[in-house]
């Protein structure tokens, strides 16, 4: 992550040339800088130093030159200059982005941004340049309308790999408990018989599902709505949250209900069953306030970058492009990651280590 | 300084055009400030008036002339409009109605920049807390009228010099106003008003926040610069003791308008009304009455050898004389024999009976 | 006396006090309950029609920014300025190393202030450095400055105005009123409709958020001059402008020095919430530690943040004072040893920038000297979590279904006209009419912005959380105000906590409670209460002695003493105090919205984070400032309507510059 600031710099100017200051730069800034602040204080004509430092700044750019650190062993590719890839708020989706930073900072010499942002303001960020790519997009299609077919600021780069499901589930020991609670995709209404034993402070007198962020994909409402359930919806707020609740509630033995998806490391701590509601058909879903099916099968999570990097020519594209895994790889890095409480890139490099031939394929 | 100085105590009155001429001055505050005068409800008292309309009368239909040189001290208890009336003169505060004039230009009349440019050089003013700009030093803010109307910093500091001289606070350039006590504040308030050479200067109670030794310290510098400086000066004051002292002519004010105005001894010897009459009650009157107002036309058994004295004399100043003699003070002025005072009346004034009509 | 209580004391003779009316008033609204619940209620939709067409507004302006002329000429140029602005800054500080850009912030301490702040300076920048959070400390620091350079250059000037002007002054109070209720949170999502997100967006936010106080405190400091010195000025004929550069601007120089100081402080509290729109730095780490429940990431960014603080605070705050100081004549030697000491400081600077670029020093801090806070501050927070899970819990689920959900219940089932009648009623009581016709507006649009249910659960929230924090708050303070000692204790703390943005008190609430609403009311009571308790403290340190005294030769006790002398007398500050904990209060519930707290919280939440909610989170944006202002003006306190009102206003102004004072 010691690049980010510097990369940032590269970013919000907006041009592709690095900023990063060559010791002559430095020197120079630094000289006329000190020398300014030095004159402007023992002058008290504290007035000067704003316009002449907007001088400074001006002059530099034929200065600063575009060389690559050091430290990276750049190939004989187009240069790749900064990529500024989106980070939702779920441990897959950073597996996802540890992963392709590790590969494009240390085998491409790109420069990586990561922003820790929620899904739709990732769209948003197409258009003025602040998200180069999102990793990992369930669904949305309203989105993919918007910046990839209408606005044309964003281009589909392809799958993911990974096969999303998301559901209601509840643990193992419940189901086993209470089976009937699984012929609930033929008769959503049993599971009215156990809003008693769901129910918590926070749901008052209807029973609990337990959603996780807000910005996370989720019809919980509409389902309520449209299935006639007792139910109300409550937010964790984050994935986190709904992790540590789902795990207190099976070690105290209690009953819980809640949203939740994989592929999920978490899945390997804790034994959940996805209750089944009736399963998607073609229009149950187009009210989205009144649904009467569970969520689709997410099987292709895909990728999308800004139009401005896939036509950069730059090798970050291709390989964005080219990247596509499993769920089990996601999982096992997800692991590194938030059970083992490695880095990104220490995560991302034992994974790399490990699968040499999975990643090389990705490679331009 | 400006010329022609003039002894206090002896106005040119009605000799010449009045300095200063107010007439029928209004101020009112409040929403309806200008649909008063001229109305029946503008012969309101003020209470009445305020619960009416809103409105509060801080000067009522005032009228009066001052003439060059002199002291002209305006005295009221707080809210008699006093202070208000001083602001008006030069418009700090704009008048509802009513002219000023100055030497006979209509001060009303006058745009903003010749209104700035007779503030500048006609009119200058000593305010009751000093007024002083605490970040700049002594000798900047005795400049500070010189420094806005442009006058280059070596020529103003030279003048803010000798007005800080004439001041007696020589030495004193260089310090901020607060490392100096309050009277040496005031004295910079008054060189900054010096500074400027006005034709007249206001005093806005300039003393009434220092204390009485300090007071007395300060009204003897204002009688010595006038009587250096010749300037015209309107004093503004709540204490009558200070007003009999220095002024030439005394209005005093109530709820806004004028009770009485004369000299000093017209009022203590004869006040227009019971308000005045409280006010004068406690003045010692022999400190402020004089011959004139205790002599008596010369009979033909009066003796005419008794000691003489000017008119104008306190009775005070004559009771050593009286005292060591049994004839009565014969009052000559000009060499002619106005009137005789009798010891006994003499007595009778220390002793503050009425005061002889 | 309010026209109901008039009424009651013809018709009984006797003269009901105001807790007597309020306790006759809740009663009614009682019993109408009985009667009435579950009647005329508005039941929360999401797609309520306001929502679809303020969904439509976005779609439409998507869809036209690029030819609408608003945005093309003047919005789009105001952000790419505004974006240039801060790489240009980022380039600067990009080309000194991480020893040159301590060494100069070093020498600025020294130079400003004094020995002790430059120790401090230094000291703080290498914390950031050992905390791994130099980058994002220097990322938060431009957008700072960014902010507050654009916010004084927008303030000061509208300041002198509405210090000059009182017919200004007049036409910007309420608007600024308004804005000083408004939570953060409120500004970001219309802000982005505008302006996008990113970083020049969240310069918008956060240099919006800052101007209040640069207004409010100039227009201060300008009418604060001495009339009589501006007078003296007039009478010697100054020119207008001659007064202001000459009398008012100086003599206002040191609580203009305060604005500065206090645009500083608010702007840092903004910027690190505008990590919800992109922006960079210690708000991004915040998030992040937030997302993963990380409470000792939250801790170290939460260090970093206060030590920006109070880097930027004393440079500021003692710089005014100090600049103040030295200009008074100083004799010649000093004036030489002075001089000598800035012109070696800065030379010292300089060689250390030089050095360093010569020496290659890198940009950025070391990432492999570090100090690890994080680690046993989350081993803390686990055993707590696994140990103290019954009793927390406990203590959650009974507040909540004895407290809290009764309360929302009463307010989301009672029929909406009586809600607003009662809620008119309890202004009229306590702060008069004026008070009851803002609150019944104020609460007939939040009806139209169809989110009634969800703004009555946040009430209900910040009901409770107001309860409690005066509660602690009262006690706390009186305590302080009685007790040298304990005062001297508590005050740093506060200093500290009241430099923290709220975010960073979402976590450990989150940690001990769970993503739920009863962790959103301690996060408030939490960030509320260190205002509260100064404002009790020198209220009731501001009973004159002379009271005391007479007191306690009247052989009161303790208790009589405190409740019968002390606190009544220091009602004003008590008022105040009510006041400020309101706006902190639902500021943090709001934001609370982020750990399930859910209402209007969740709506702001929900708005960014989904597309579809897009219309709702505005409109909830919008209850939320209709909310502020109900509670605003129902304890503005009876009295506070005229002259009085801007007594509290300087007071509050006041108490925010004292809150930062760490002196």
């Amino acid at each position: 992550m010691s690049g980010r600031y510097r990369g940032v710099a590269a970013i919000w100017k907006g041009a592709t040339v690095s900023l990063r200051g060559t010791i002559t730069g430095r020197l120079a800034v630094g000289l006329a800088v000190s020398a300014l602040i030095f004159s402007a204080c023992t002058s008290a004509a504290a007035s000067a130093s704003p316009a002449a430092s907007i001088a400074v700044v001006a002059s530099p750019s034929p200065v600063a030159g575009t060389s690559v650190a050091p430290s990276v062993a750049a190939k004989s590719l187009a240069p790749c200059g900064t990529v500024n890839i989106a980070e939702n708020p779920w441990v897959g989706y950073q597996a996802d982005a540890a992963v392709v930073s590790y590969l494009l900072e240390k085998k491409l010499g790109c420069t990586v941004v990561k922003k820790p942002i929620d899904e739709v303001v990732s769209w948003q960020g197409f258009p003025t340049g602040q998200v180069d790519a999102i990793l990992e997009v369930w669904g949305h299609k309203d989105l993919y309308a918007k910046y990839v077919t209408t606005d044309k600021t964003a281009v589909d780069a392809g799958p993911n790999g990974a096969k999303g499901v998301i559901g209601w589930f509840v643990p193992k020991t419940f189901a086993d408990a209470n089976p009937s609670i699984l012929t609930a995709s033929t008769n959503p209404s049993v599971l009215n018989t156990f809003a008693d034993q769901f129910k918590t402070s926070e749901s008052g007198s209807q029973g609990q599902i337990l959603d996780g962020d807000p910005s996370f994909v989720t019809e919980d409402a509409g389902i309520i709505a449209g299935l006639g359930l007792n139910y109300k919806v409550v937010y964790s707020g984050s994935e986190a949250a709904s992790d540590k609740a789902i795990k207190a509630a099976i070690d105290q033995g209690k009953p819980i209900l809640a949203y939740y998806y994989t592929p999920n490391w978490f899945s390997t701590q804790v034994d959940l069953v996805h209750v089944p509601l009736p399963a998607a058909t073609p229009g149950c879903d187009t009210d989205v306030h009144k649904i009467t099916c569970d969520y689709p099968p997410y099987d292709a999570l895909y990728k999308v970058v800004s139009s401005k990097l896939a036509s950069s020519g730059s090798p970050a594209f291709t390989l964005i492009k080219n990247f596509n895994w499993t769920n089990d790889d996601q999982n096992t890095v997800a692991a590194y990651i938030a059970n083992n409480n490695m880095s990104d890139d220490q995560a991302a490099q034992k994974w790399v280590d490990a699968n040499p031939t999975k990643w090389a394929a990705w490679l331009p | 300084m400006t010329g022609s100085s003039v002894t206090p105590g002896m106005p040119a009155r009605g000799a010449v055009e009045p300095t200063i001429s107010v007439r029928g001055l209004w101020k009112i505050f409040g929403p309806a400030e200008h649909r008063i005068v001229g109305t029946p409800d503008a012969l309101l008292p003020t209470a009445e008036l305020q619960l009416k309309t809103g409105t509060t009368v801080a000067v009522r239909d005032v009228t009066f002339d001052v003439a060059h040189g002199e002291v002209f001290v305006v005295m009221g208890l707080s809210g008699s409009g006093k202070s208000t009336l001083v602001r008006c003169l030069t418009r700090l505060i704009e008048p509802t109605a009513g002219e000023v004039f100055l030497d006979g230009e209509d001060i009303g009349k006058a745009d903003a920049q010749r209104l700035r440019e007779l503030r500048r050089r006609r009119f200058a003013m000593v305010f009751q807390h000093f007024g002083l700009l605490p970040h700049r030093k002594v000798i900047d803010n005795v400049a500070y009228g010189l420094e806005i109307r442009g006058v280059g910093r070596a020529e103003r500091h030279a003048r803010a010099g000798e007005m800080l001289e004439l001041v007696g606070l020589g030495g004193y350039d260089r310090r901020y106003p607060d490392q100096l006590s309050g009277g040496q504040q005031q004295r910079v308030g008054l060189a900054r008003a010096l500074a400027v050479d006005p034709e007249v200067m206001l005093f806005d109670e300039p003393f009434s926040a220092l204390d009485p030794l300090i007071r007395r310290d300060m009204q003897n510098e204002v009688i010595r610069l006038h009587r250096e400086v010749g300037k015209t000066m309107i004093f503004i004051t709540h204490d009558l003791a200070e007003a009999l002292k220095l002024g030439d002519h005394i209005v005093i004010m109530r709820n806004g308008s004028i009770v009485q105005a004369g000299r000093p001894e017209d009022l203590v010897g004869a006040p227009a009304d019971d308000y005045v009459a409280d006010f004068v009650r406690d003045v010692p009157k022999s400190h402020v009455l004089t011959l004139r107002w205790a002599m008596r036309p010369i009979g033909p058994d009066d003796p005419t050898d008794g000691p003489e004295f000017p008119p104008g004399t306190v009775i005070r100043s004559a009771i050593h004389a009286a005292a060591s003699t049994t004839k009565p003070i014969r009052v000559i002025e000009d060499g002619r024999l106005l009137g005789v005072v009798d010891q006994a009346h003499i007595l009778a004034v220390i002793a503050g009976a009425e005061a002889p009509v | 006396m309010t026209a109901a209580s008039m009424s009651l004391g013809r018709r009984a003779e006797v003269r009901l006090s105001r807790g007597r009316q309020l306790a006759l008033l809740i009663g009614l609204w009682a019993v109408l309950y009985l009667i009435f619940n579950g009647k005329l209620t508005l039941a929360h939709s999401d797609d309520a029609p306001l929502f679809q067409s303020l969904n439509g507004v976005r779609d439409w302006i998507d869809a036209n920014r690029t030819s609408l002329p608003l945005f093309v000429y003047v919005l789009d140029p105001i952000r790419d300025g505004i974006g240039w602005l801060i790489d240009a800054l980022t380039w600067v500080f990009s080309n000194f190393s991480w020893l040159g850009v301590t060494a100069i912030f070093g020498a600025m301490g020294l130079v400003f202030v004094g020995w002790r702040t430059a120790i401090l300076v230094v000291g703080a920048f290498v914390a950031f450095g050992l905390l791994s959070l130099w980058d994002q400390a220097i990322q938060t620091l431009v957008l700072i400055l960014v902010a507050v350079v654009m916010s004084l250059a927008i303030g000061i000037p509208l300041g002198i105005v509405a210090g000059r002007s009182d017919r200004f002054l007049k036409v910007i109070t309420p608007i600024l009123d308004v804005m000083q209720i408004m939570p953060t949170f409120a500004y970001l999502s219309p802000l982005t409709l505008v302006f996008l997100i990113g970083p020049p967006a969240a310069t918008i936010a956060t240099l919006i958020y800052a101007l209040p106080p640069a207004i409010r405190i100039t227009a201060l400091g300008i009418r604060g001059v001495s009339s009589e010195a501006v007078e003296a000025a007039e009478s010697l004929g100054s020119t207008g402008f001659q007064v202001l550069r000459k009398v008012q601007l100086p003599m206002a120089r040191s609580t203009i020095g305060l604005a500065v100081n206090q645009t500083i402080m608010m702007a840092l509290s903004m910027v690190v919430i505008t990590a919800l729109i992109n922006a960079p730095g210690l708000g991004e780490s915040i998030i992040q530690a937030l997302i993963k429940l990380n409470l000792g990431q939250t801790f170290d960014a939460g260090v970093a943040i206060v030590l920006l603080a109070m880097v930027l605070d004393r440079l500021t705050a003692s710089a005014s004072k100090v600049s103040d100081r030295r200009h008074r004549g100083l004799d010649a030697v000093s004036q030489v040893r002075r001089r000598t000491l800035v012109i070696g400081t800065w030379l010292a600077a300089a060689i250390v920038v030089v050095g360093a670029a010569l020496l290659a020093i890198p940009q950025s801090f070391p990432a492999d000297i570090t100090v690890d806070l994080a680690s046993p501050i989350n081993s803390i927070g686990d055993w707590i979590e696994t140990n103290l899970y019954v009793v927390t819990g406990g203590i959650k689920d009974l507040f909540s279904e004895w407290i809290l959900n009764p309360l929302q219940t009463v307010l989301t089932s009672s029929p909406w006209p009586l809600v607003i009648i009662m809620a008119a009623g309890i202004a009229w009581i306590i702060s008069g009419r004026r008070a009851a016709i803002a609150a019944a507006i104020a609460l007939l649009l939040v009806v139209g912005l169809q989110l009634w249910e969800h703004s009555m659960e946040t009430l209900a929230l910040v009901i409770i959380a107001v309860a409690v924090t005066m509660l602690i708050g009262i006690g706390l303070g009186v305590a302080a105000a009685r007790s040298n000692l304990f005062s001297a204790i508590i005050r740093p703390i506060n200093d500290a906590a009241q430099t923290m943005p709220a975010f960073v008190y979402l976590l450990p609430a989150v940690a001990l409670f769970g993503a739920t609403r009863f962790t959103g009311i301690l996060a408030a009571v939490i960030y509320a209460v260190p205002a509260v308790v100064r404002l009790v403290e020198d209220g009731v340190r501001g009973v004159s002695p002379t009271v005391i005294e007479a007191a306690t030769a009247a052989g009161s006790s303790r208790l009589q003493m405190i409740f019968k002398v002390q606190l009544p007398m220091a009602r004003r500050s008590l008022l105040l105090a009510t006041n400020q904990g309101v706006v902190l209060v639902l500021a943090m519930v709001v934001v609370a919205g982020l750990v399930g707290a859910g209402a209007l919280g969740y709506d702001v939440v929900a708005g960014f984070a989904q597309f579809n909610d897009f219309g709702k989170g505005m409109a909830a944006a919008i209850s939320i400032v209709l909310l502020g202002v109900l509670l605003d003006r129902i304890t503005q306190g009876a009295g506070a309507r005229t002259t009085t009102a801007s007594a509290a206003r300087t007071a509050r102004a006041f108490f925010s510059a004292r809150a930062v004072g760490v002196s």
